[in-house]
């Protein structure tokens, strides 16, 4: 049995769970799965086996042609560039995210290879060549065709609905990779104490906290001592 | 609940789950503190149901155990195979029923009052506030009672303008009450460090679950044995009709074995408590077990549910700092009208989001339609869609300036709403699955129907830039599909009347004195409160009458 066939039956066995029933795997066969499962080192976050086995077939699987993904950096980049704050889409690692996306969400493989061939089809009619094979004015001139879903032309709405698609998946993509969440400037995910909105924040946005609010929420002095209460239900 | 009470009065307790084992503490269980790049999805609901880092192992569908409905109606159904199961990443929302919503009937005549009152069950409320924690504050209201709450975290930005928008037009906003510990309970569990991720399951065990607040403690402290990934099957029963222990199949190994018990307590959820008393059919129990009423599976009710959002334009381009808080809700809305002057009988209470919580997938999502929402500096709107460095500056500007409003009601229980056996499908544990018959009435439509007037007179009054359209007539206005709420209720319910209910008001099955349901099955009505800490308090209260029963010999 070669290994992804050795990966579907563990998938479609259920890991685990009377895993080698009635199939003819060997005590070798077993060996390599666990393996397979112990091994699965580049994402590790609380996974259980399944979902190993199941991210470890989609990793290893390739949607896109190597012309398709060439076509996916450049519109990438071109969605999201890199500037003085940042690097691209690419140099976030973009491409692979929507890879991955395309087997782990199986409805948007129609979308994106469908729409990069009608790109191709547009660049062929219009300059007489593919999309990679279009000087980079070329190729801008026929994104800002479906890049603008409010100005567009009615016989560009394939091109829109793609790109609009395309959009979508660079930015999530870009805005969840670590460059991508530095550039955002998302401070969170550290563990502390929450103290009430910036003094600043707070002028900024004329807001502030009522007496009544002050007085009752946590203060962090309080935090690691152990609750107790009178007859009344007050904390002491 | 019961394992940990019984298990403390000295019982032996065999405690069958499921699912596998399950402890954040344990690194190989870890999704909290995780950044989305640690997920090559980038925390996308492709393989969890709510997020590839949610604490939930299982969903709506789960292979090899399939569920059926009745053609025209609906329900979903959640399940999470796990130790704690759905209380590993549930919202951490922890209310008391007040007085009147153990007594609906009197009040409105529809559906029944419970057995029982406020007053039996607050001395439990009370123990459970103190064992587990909640957050909150006391503002004597009538139906949602005071408790024993630690201090709550301050309001976010965006909910001191929820609240100052819903101040303007006369709707309370207080405090939330959650399963959060701000300050710790006790020695064995730690206090909150505002990741704003309960869903994933807390390393530090200061939030509620079962596994991590009543299991771990009950082995601990007691003769407990914990048998995992043991699929209940049915409750086995002797000649004279007693419960003398269960059938379980071993997922591993896929095989039947069967523990025997004086006494059995099923808290596998309202729906798999009822399929495990509907197929355990017997002699003495033809329709199943403490079913001669043939009320069991019957009553089912879910939360009602409705949502809107909106884009604030002060929060546009807002200054970063760590705004995680605690997993959820700061501030929220208790129901504050009065049932006789609405069109409607049973009242929601309002549940608010938002903020700058972490990027995951989504994020940057639909700028086709919301980059207009970005003004420049002289008041000129983005074009939609587009690309380059401009798109990239108005994502992160567009980036926290959402909040939303969930509203969560309560739907009135009805004996045409149920769960039944479905004569023809088994799951692959070769156990009958169940087969569901739900819709909702006009009741929950029109209450959905307030619900999003509300939404709107809120958001619109904090000058919010409303999302989507309001749902009308024909999208029942915008109600979730029955079960969605994951609140799922009322199948073996409680009352003093045999031949209109399972079980009576200790939880104790009318048909079979040592066999009790300590899930939210007993629920008579479910009130517009999340289900968990009556639960909780209600299982409390049958253990203690077990221990009792049994020290008297009745059991």
């Amino acid at each position: 049995m070669d290994r992804r066939e050795h990966l579907k039956l563990l998938l479609a066995g259920g890991v685990g769970t009377g895993l080698f029933l009635g199939t003819s795997c060997t005590t070798e066969d077993q060996q390599i799965s666990e393996e397979i499962i112990a091994k699965n080192s580049d994402y590790s976050y609380g996974r259980t086996d399944e979902e190993v086995i199941r991210d470890r077939l989609l990793l290893e699987d390739q949607f896109f042609t190597e012309n398709e993904y060439k076509m996916v950096e450049i519109l990438a980049d071109i969605i999201i560039p890199a500037d003085e704050e940042s690097g691209s889409a690419t140099d976030a690692g973009v491409p692979d995210f929507i890879e991955f996306m395309m087997k782990d969400f199986p409805p948007f493989q129609l979308v994106m290879r469908g729409g990069l061939m009608w790109l191709n089809s547009q660049c062929n009619q219009r300059f007489n060549s593919s999309f990679l094979d279009c000087s980079e004015s070329e190729q801008m001139e026929i994104i800002d065709m479906i890049a603008w879903p409010d100005a567009a032309e009615p016989e560009m709405q394939y091109g829109v609905r793609f790109f609009n698609r395309m959009r979508d998946l660079t930015a999530t993509g870009f805005f969840t990779s670590r460059m991508g969440v530095e550039y955002l400037g998302y401070e969170g995910n550290r563990p502390g104490f929450w103290d009430g909105v910036p003094e600043n924040v707070l002028r900024k946005h004329g807001m502030e906290y009522d007496q009544k609010t002050l007085d009752e929420c946590i203060k962090e002095a309080d935090r690691y001592r152990i609750a107790d209460w009178d007859g009344d239900a007050n904390l002491i | 609940m019961a394992a940990k009470i019984l298990a403390e009065a000295g019982l032996s307790v065999a405690v069958l789950e499921a699912g596998g084992y399950f402890d954040p503490a344990l690194d190989e269980y870890r999704t909290q503190l995780r950044m989305p790049w640690e997920s090559p999805r980038r925390g996308a609901s492709t393989v969890r149901a709510f997020g590839d880092f949610d604490a939930a192992w299982g969903g709506w569908d789960i292979e090899g155990e399939p569920y059926l409905r009745n053609e025209g109606t609906e329900f979903d159904w959640f399940r999470s195979r796990m130790l704690g199961g759905r209380t590993n990443h549930w919202g951490r929302i922890s209310l008391r029923f007040g007085p009147k919503d153990f007594k609906r009937k009197s009040i409105d005549g529809l559906g029944e009052n419970w057995p029982i009152s406020y007053d039996d069950v607050k001395p439990y409320y009370d123990r459970v506030d103190k064992l587990i924690g909640v957050f909150g504050t006391n503002e004597g209201l009538e139906d949602d009672p005071d408790g024993y709450f630690l201090p709550p975290p301050k309001p976010r930005l965006h909910e001191l303008y929820i609240k100052k928008a819903a101040g303007q037009v006369n709707i309370p906003v207080i405090p939330s009450r959650l399963s959060i510990l701000t300050r710790r309970v006790n020695d064995e569990r730690g206090a909150c460090f505002y990741c704003n991720q309960c869903n994933r399951a807390c390393n530090a065990y200061a939030d509620f679950s079962s596994g991590t607040c009543l299991v771990q403690p009950a082995m601990k402290r007691g003769q407990v044995d914990l048998y995992t990934n043991a699929m209940v099957r049915e409750v086995t029963t002797d000649s004279s009709g007693l419960a003398t222990g269960v059938i379980y199949v071993d997922k591993n190994e896929m095989k039947e074995y069967s523990v025997e018990a004086r006494v059995v307590v099923l808290g596998a959820s309202a729906c798999e408590s009822a399929r495990i008393l509907l197929n355990s059919k017997s002699r003495q129990h033809p329709n199943g077990l403490a079913n001669g009423s043939g009320v069991v599976g019957h009553y089912l009710h879910d939360s009602t549910g409705a949502d809107r959002m909106a884009i604030l334009p002060e929060l546009i381009d807002r200054e970063r700092y760590n705004e995680d808080g605690v997993g959820g809700m700061h501030v929220y809305t208790p129901w504050w009208l009065d049932n006789s002057k609405v069109d409607f009988p049973r009242g929601y209470h309002m549940e608010y989001w938002g903020g700058m919580s972490m990027p995951l997938y989504g994020t940057g999502f639909g700028m086709n339609a919301t980059r207009q929402y970005i003004k420049d500096e002289f008041g000129n709107p983005s074009p939609n869609g587009g690309y380059g460095k401009g798109l990239k500056q108005d994502i992160r500007k567009l980036y926290g300036s959402t909040v939303g409003i969930s509203g969560r009601g309560e739907s009135v229980a009805m004996y045409e709403n149920y769960c039944e056996i479905d004569p023809g499908t088994v799951d692959k544990y070769g156990i009958p699955v169940l087969r569901f018959n739900y819709t909702w009435s006009e009741y929950e439509r029109k209450q959905a129907k307030h619900m999003h007037d509300t939404f709107e007179e809120i958001l619109t009054s904090m000058g919010g830039i409303l999302m989507g359209e309001k749902p009308g007539e024909e999208d029942d206005y915008g109600l979730h599909a029955p079960g969605r709420i994951i609140h799922e209720v009322g199948t073996t319910r409680m009352g003093n009347d045999p031949s209109t209910s399972v079980l009576n008001k200790y939880s104790q099955a009318h048909e079979c004195k040592n066999l009790f349901v300590v899930d939210a099955g007993s629920f008579v009505s479910q009130a517009d409160k999340n289900p968990t800490w009556t639960i909780l308090a209600l299982s409390w209260r049958a253990s203690d009458y077990i221990v009792d029963e049994m020290k008297k010999g009745n059991l």
